[in-house]
């Protein structure tokens, strides 16, 4: 990996302590500080983004709740998403300035390094335009949502590895009428984390870095 | 006077939504505060005062689309 990005796994992490981490590593990158390519996973928990519709909770917060399902608003662009243990996060902390200040192409190349993942590992998925994440067909498997802050991101991937896709009968993912998928699913066999990070940071070099 | 713009926020991007306002009119700002959220594309991006002063207006409310170089909203 380059320099300039640094490689942290936080493992199992509350939602809100990852969200606190990724607000002070921000704060540390605005400084000079490395950025950074985060990898996590999450006990099951709902978050809302800046856009999120009113219809987008398909249960009522209660009933919610009451699955053991926290649900937090998080200060990024898109509707609801949902992350649950087998989903991978990837927080992505890096300073735009020095790469062009572009929004659109950031997103882009996001999408890119998921593709690309995916195709890794025998996948063909796709972005979609006008349509933010990563489709497989008609279903969704990675999901995006990012925050900047005087140019330095934070948030961005989830990615459906292992994680049981029936706790999204919660929520309209992203606000959209849409199936879910995962890799597991799709290739019917286990899939490792370890060998999806891994492909994640060469990906990450390549294209990220690449900006 | 000093008008709060819709940066430029990448290529082809033309518009934005005000997700939130930080502030209200009548609040003492200064430069390089984050005075509004808007959303692109599931981007969300932290707009800032250019200016240290206090908000005399808010132009474009929550949930209202702007052109990119529209004026948000006004700082004495």
């Amino acid at each position: 990996m380059s320099k300039s990005i640094q490689v942290e796994d936080w493992g199992t992490i509350d939602h809100m302590e990852a969200y606190q981490r990724q607000r002070r590593i921000v704060d540390e990158v605005l400084l000079g500080a490395a950025g950074r390519l985060i990898f996590c996973e999450h006990p099951s928990v709902i978050t809302l983004g800046r856009m999120t519709k009113p219809d987008s909770l398909i249960y009522t917060r209660e009933d919610i709740l009451g699955n053991g399902i926290n649900i937090y608003p998080v200060d990024r662009g898109g509707d609801v998403t949902m992350h649950t243990p087998g989903q991978l996060v990837v927080y992505v902390i890096v300073d735009l300035r020095p790469r062009g200040k572009d929004l659109k192409i950031y997103m882009q190349q996001l999408e890119q390094v998921a593709v690309d993942l995916l195709s890794n590992f025998g996948i063909l998925a796709i972005s979609i335009e006008g349509k933010r994440g990563v489709f497989v067909g008609s279903r969704k498997i990675v999901s995006i949502g990012v925050g900047v802050r005087k140019w330095v991101t934070f948030h961005g991937l989830g990615i459906n590895i292992s994680n049981d896709l029936s706790l999204y009968r919660f929520i309209k993912p992203c606000g959209l009428d849409v199936q879910m998928t995962s890799m597991e699913q799709l290739l019917k066999a286990p899939v490792l984390m370890q060998d999806v990070k891994r492909d994640l940071k060469k990906n990450f070099e390549r294209i990220i870095e690449g900006i | 006077m000093t008008n709060i713009i819709l940066p430029q926020l990448g290529d082809g991007i033309t518009k934005a939504v005000v997700a939130c306002w930080h502030v209200n009119p009548g609040q003492e700002v200064n430069a390089g505060d984050e005075l509004l959220e808007v959303v692109t594309d599931k981007a969300s991006f932290c707009v800032e005062s250019p200016v240290k002063g206090k908000i005399r207006t808010i132009v474009v409310s929550q949930g209202a689309e702007a052109d990119i170089g529209a004026t948000l909203g006004v700082i004495d």
